[in-house]
């Protein structure tokens, strides 16, 4: 009746008892502070059913804070682990938790974190940077949230019924094939990396068709911000990317549930292919990762240095020449599995070749301050821990590209410190410069300045503390994914230190977080009064007031030139016609919510295999999707009247 | 033809008249059909990682039956054909829903529909004669290739089946609307990028394995 | 200075120039402090050697980008902050021909220059290459185990678990394979290391310069008992090298195919074992052999 899940699911180690509780306790919490407020109504009408890409955005951000949360508590035990569990000491982990633990970790951070960043900033940004008023497909993108929610769910469940995987984030066979893996974990997994995956690809879809259809008059390719640019880079990469991510799992899925044989040993298959498979979607994958942030830095970097940004071509021509390269370098995530010298060379040489556009950017947004105005905002602090940080990792990644280096590094902490050094370094303390750049936009005040300044020495010291050492313990063999250690190999000192500075990093992720409540209470203090335009900036976000209305633009701008909105300032903005028209905006819809439940509810059926419970929620989704096909496309309509009412109420005088 | 224009412009919210710089008030209709196409783009890579999964596989067959052995070229013969004229019903209710001739739609969409069920039927049955003989996909690595390409397609095509089910009916409700229409092609889109697949599993997985 | 200090900016650099100068100081002193333990920069064999150049040559390389980098973004935050009055201001200047040559051009110089050194060095330290030596190589079996490493001597007919011994300046082949999960099989004070897969065979060549006790493990996760999945790789005279074969000749225990069934299920973190081989061709049955998935 219910699979092989059985009331022994819902007991676990006595280490993981904790955080079960505390997250049923924080959840319930929740679902009582809502209904306390009486907000269910507010919640359901202008959040949960929404298809506005405004708030979808805040969404994605909402869920990247939660998972942050559970993954970085996921690195704090990991850390404390390694740091006690030395010589005869086994440390407060077993060796199988531990594994869950830096597996959901990994998981966590790169699906949930990591892509729900950059697709929250897509769904702030782009409209409003290409002067459109919504997305290609808000339907479809309102799916694509909430197939990421369901994904991140699911991994959440795993935590308080069954257990997940511990195979690892990439989840290699043979260790994740059913012989080497039967339980409950890496289905667990596979769902949630799949429904997620899924509803990636349904938001790359939509963003590509938006930065391509839905620019505004005069907007030309070479005249889009670069942060539209990098996104559009990122968004093809996501289309040609996930769908070998889908079929991999699929392919592993097959072996799981059905007895093929693609990557068993027995049959005739070959664990190797899995790795390729999959890195063939991984390595583009970080690269969907990173190439936002740079666009996020490229927004930055101008705006408070009260200058131009340096190369704009220089910096298109580098975004293309890095997405194209990042479909031909896969293998170097597996020099050591004994191929050829001529394929590891070739791949090695590839490697190296993607630090020359990485190194062009760096100097064009050096140069950008060069003869500029920089005002050391926390925005620009976090670029200037982004340079020294990144460039860093940066190298050591050029050090690993050379296979005869690899050989010996592959897998050990210095493999850790590079990875860590390129996410961190770069894309969260991007998505930090981000988040405080464009908060004011979105919420019409400030986060508090000094705060910022806080949290920002703590992660820029913790991220250097409790990474830089692990370079040298790489070099003295350690390993990654250690549980135990003995004593004579020399490294317990250095996971001290290490230990240490993740909880200097944690006391800067703590001050972020309540800093982001105290900014919220002490709202009055810091807001904005510029009219939308706080750090005087250059791109069309700025032009509309803060938060923007529900339209977005009452009268969509046309531009001739890059950094409109300077253009704008100076008085040498093309003419519009200040003639309001009705606005049409597509209407709310459940169905995006309703098929995110029914996928979580797959996923769960499917992992514990309750068939009739996977045939039900299956044929939900596809009840639903009907339905939706056979609604007319509705919309709302905000008449001409109402829209110059509600242009004159937030008292514009820009003229546009 | 002026007709296809009216259902357009029934979609936009102004009709633009500068057509050389991007336009937010571009019409439905393009950007739906340009993003089924980024679509098919993802679903192509789909079949591709299953086409270089069964090529890397093709001839491990731990010691069991090889494609020589199980393939019978006149059975796909058959498929290719229903496929194929299943397509060209497809694009004969396209046509037909150009002139707004809503019974034609039908019917040609009823034909596709049958042939599409046929296609899928055949299938089916040399799925289940592959499994009564213990040649199923559990065997070896080539024929849990071989049914995971060949069956993605086919399940591809019955969701196709499905979708062009409900198409019907709404056919049949609405009529022949700037909505319906714009269904009818981006289906269309969906039905012949299927023929194509079917193409190259003819070739690369039947055909070739005979060799 | 002080007064300087007073001032955000300045305040801000001279903070993050510190820390920088701190993390830089950790090197040099974490080396003189760990010193030997830190295998990697101080091998004992030769293509650990040859690797460790190979990534301090690029290193050096890389070091004329990382400093001019470093170099510029302190000096441009500080001179053209906002608050330093003497920088001058010009804010349409986006393009120049000859900066965007010198960072277009030098960086591919650099690539190109790296890239042949990856291509020379990939080749010369092939895994597979076997090493040119006047001493007779030893072929050293391996199999990856669910959680041990067993080493088969084919030619001296013995066998052990956890534990190798060799002599110095004497070729060392690896064959290598698993009966488990894939693991990679690492050596880090003698050289890089390759992975160890079921029903495959990869190849390592290595050699120990100096005598020693070196440790050895997995690099790849391969289940719960991974992390006891260490071994000691003994480098010693000829002599030593001998008497060990010896011993382990009259060892009470015999690998062959029944006893490597039992050894072969999972245990973790085994003691050291010694065994004489019964089965010469046991690696190749191990290699071949044709094991139905285990039933839940």
């Amino acid at each position: 009746m219910f699979g092989r899940l059985t009331t022994e699911a819902f007991f676990h180690e006595p280490s993981q008892n904790g955080a079960v509780a505390g997250m049923v306790i924080m959840g319930a919490l929740l679902l009582i502070l809502i209904t306390w407020t009486a907000r269910w109504k507010w919640l359901w009408k202008e959040w949960i059913t929404t298809v506005d890409p405004k708030r979808i955005g805040v969404m994605y951000i909402v869920v990247v804070l939660i998972m942050f949360a559970k993954g970085f508590a996921d690195a704090l035990m990991m850390r404390l682990q390694q740091f006690l569990s030395v010589g005869d000491s086994s440390g407060f982990i077993s060796a199988s938790h531990f594994q869950e633990i830096f597996s959901a970790h990994g998981t966590t951070m790169i699906f949930f974190v990591g892509m729900g960043v950059i697709f929250g900033l897509m769904n702030l940004i782009i409209p409003l940077q290409i002067g459109a008023r919504d997305v290609a497909f808000p339907f479809l993108n309102a799916l694509g949230f909430w197939l990421f929610a369901s994904g991140g769910l699911l991994t959440l469940i795993s935590l308080a019924i069954g257990k997940f995987s511990t195979a690892g984030w990439l989840a290699y066979p043979p260790l994740s094939g059913i012989e080497y893996s039967p339980g409950v974990g890496v289905d667990y997994w596979i769902w949630a990396v799949q429904i997620a995956g899924i509803g990636s690809t349904i938001a790359g879809i939509n963003f590509l068709v938006t930065i391509m259809k839905m620019r505004c008059p005069g907007m030309t390719y070479m005249k889009m911000p670069i942060f539209t640019w990098s996104c559009l880079c990122a968004v093809v990469l996501i289309i040609l990317a996930f769908p070998v991510l889908t079929a991999t799992l699929v392919l592993l899925t097959l072996d799981r549930y059905l007895d093929m044989h693609f990557f068993t040993s027995y049959g005739d298959g070959n664990p190797m292919m899995y790795v390729n498979l999959i890195w063939a979607w991984g390595h583009p994958e970080v690269y969907i990762l990173i190439l936002p942030i740079f666009g996020v830095f490229s927004e930055i970097v101008p705006t408070f240095s009260e200058k131009r940004l340096f190369g704009y071509a220089s910096m298109v021509w580098a975004l293309i020449m890095i997405t194209i390269l990042s479909y031909l370098v896969w293998l170097h995530h597996f020099f050591t599995m004994g191929a050829s010298p001529y394929v590891n060379s070739f791949f090695g040489i590839m490697t190296i070749l993607i630090a020359i556009p990485t190194g062009v950017k760096i100097f064009n947004w050096l140069f950008t301050k060069f003869r500029g105005r920089v005002h050391f905002t926390s925005p620009m602090l976090w670029f200037f821990a982004f340079v020294l940080n990144f460039t860093v990792a940066g190298m050591t990644g050029i050090l690993l590209s050379a296979p005869p280096v690899d050989y010996q590094v592959h897998n050990s902490l210095f493999l850790i410190a590079h990875f860590h050094g390129m996410v961190i370094g770069g894309v969260l303390f991007g998505f930090f410069a981000g988040f405080t750049y464009w908060f004011p936009k979105f919420t019409g005040f400030f986060l508090d300045e000094k705060l910022n300044l806080y949290a920002f020495w703590c992660w820029f010291l913790g991220f250097l503390v409790a990474f830089m050492p692990l370079y040298m313990l790489g070099f003295m063999g350690a390993t990654r994914r250690l549980d135990h250690y003995e004593a004579s190999t020399g490294w317990h000192p250095i996971f001290a230190v290490v230990a240490f500075g993740a909880c200097i990093i944690l006391c800067g992720a703590l001050i972020q977080f309540f800093g982001l409540f105290w900014s919220i209470k002490i709202r009055k203090r810091n807001w904005d009064h510029s009219g939308g335009d706080p750090w005087n900036a250059r791109t069309l976000e700025w032009s509309i007031p803060s938060p923007p209305p529900i339209y977005n633009f009452a009268i969509i701008p046309t531009v001739d030139q890059r950094d409109p909105l300077w253009a704008i300032k100076r008085g040498q903005a093309p003419k519009t016609e200040k003639i309001y028209e009705d606005i049409h905006l597509p209407v709310n819809t459940p169905i995006g919510l309703y098929i995110g439940m029914f996928a979580t509810i797959f996923g769960f059926a499917m992992t514990w295999h309750i068939f009739w419970l996977a045939i039900l929620s299956l044929s939900g989704i596809i009840t639903t999707a009907i339905i939706r096909l056979s609604l007319r496309d509705k919309h709302e309509t905000i008449s001409a009247d109402e829209v110059k009412k509600m242009e004159t109420l937030q008292n514009r005088n820009e003229p546009l | 033809m002026s007709r296809p224009l009216t259902l357009h412009h029934q979609d936009t919210l102004e009709a633009h008249p500068d057509t050389r710089v991007p336009d937010p008030h571009q019409d439905v209709f393009s950007t739906t059909t340009f993003g089924f196409w980024v679509y098919l783009m993802t679903d192509c890579l789909l079949f591709a990682t299953f086409f270089v999964t069964f090529a890397v596989f093709h001839d491990r067959t731990f010691g069991g039956p090889s494609p020589k052995d199980l393939f019978d070229l006149k059975t796909v013969f058959i498929e290719t054909m229903v496929l194929l004229f299943s397509s060209v019903a497809c694009g004969l209710a396209l046509l037909s829903s150009l002139k707004l001739e809503k019974t034609k739609v039908i019917i040609w969409m009823a034909v596709a529909f049958l042939l599409g069920a046929s296609f899928v039927a055949i299938e089916l049955k040399e799925f289940t004669h592959l499994v009564h003989e213990g040649n199923s996909w559990e065997r070896s690595a080539f024929l849990s290739s071989f049914f995971t390409l060949v069956g993605t397609h086919g399940l591809h095509v019955s969701v196709g089946l499905l979708w062009l089910m409900v198409m019907m009916f709404q056919v049949f409700w609405m009529g022949i609307t700037a909505l319906t229409f714009r269904r009818l092609s981006v289906f269309s889109m969906f039905w012949h990028f299927l023929d194509l697949i079917w193409i190259f599993i003819f070739t690369f997985v039947y055909l070739m394995g005979m060799v | 200075m002080i007064k300087l200090l007073k001032t955000p900016v300045f305040f801000m650099l001279f903070v993050a120039g510190l820390i920088i100068l701190f993390v830089l100081a950790m090197q040099p002193l974490s080396v003189l402090h760990f010193g030997s333990d830190i295998v990697m920069l101080f091998p004992k064999g030769s293509i650990a050697v040859q690797q460790r150049n190979l990534l301090l040559i690029i290193q050096a390389a890389m070091l004329f980008v990382i400093i001019p980098v470093y170099i510029l973004t302190f000096v441009f935050s500080w001179k053209y902050s906002s608050q330093n009055p003497k920088g001058d201001y010009d804010p349409d200047l986006v393009d120049n021909q000859l900066a965007e040559v010198i960072w277009w051009g030098l960086p591919c110089l650099m690539v190109l220059g790296v890239s042949l050194l990856i291509w020379t060095k990939t080749h010369e330290l092939d895994p597979y290459k076997p090493l040119a030596s006047a001493n007779k190589p030893i072929t050293i079996q391996v199999v990856a185990l669910q959680w041990k490493w067993l080493f088969i001597y084919p030619e001296e007919k013995i066998a052990s678990v956890n534990f190798i011994q060799f002599p110095i300046q004497t070729p060392l082949h690896f064959e290598i394979t698993a009966d488990a999960p894939m693991n990679s099989f690492w050596i880090p004070s003698l050289g890089g290391q390759i992975y160890a897969m079921p029903k495959m065979k990869t190849e390592l060549n290595l050699i120990a310069d100096e005598p020693g006790d070196f440790r050895g493990s997995s690099a790849n996760i391969s289940g719960e008992g991974f992390s006891g999945m260490h071994f000691i790789a003994r480098a010693a005279s000829e002599e030593e090298y001998h008497k060990w074969v010896t011993s382990a000749k009259e060892s009470p225990q015999a690998l062959n195919g029944e006893t490597y069934h039992t050894l072969a299920a999972p245990s973790k973190n085994n003691q050291v074992e010694v065994y004489q081989l019964q089965d010469d061709h046991l690696f190749s049955q191990i290699l071949m052999q044709d094991k139905p998935k285990k039933n839940e």
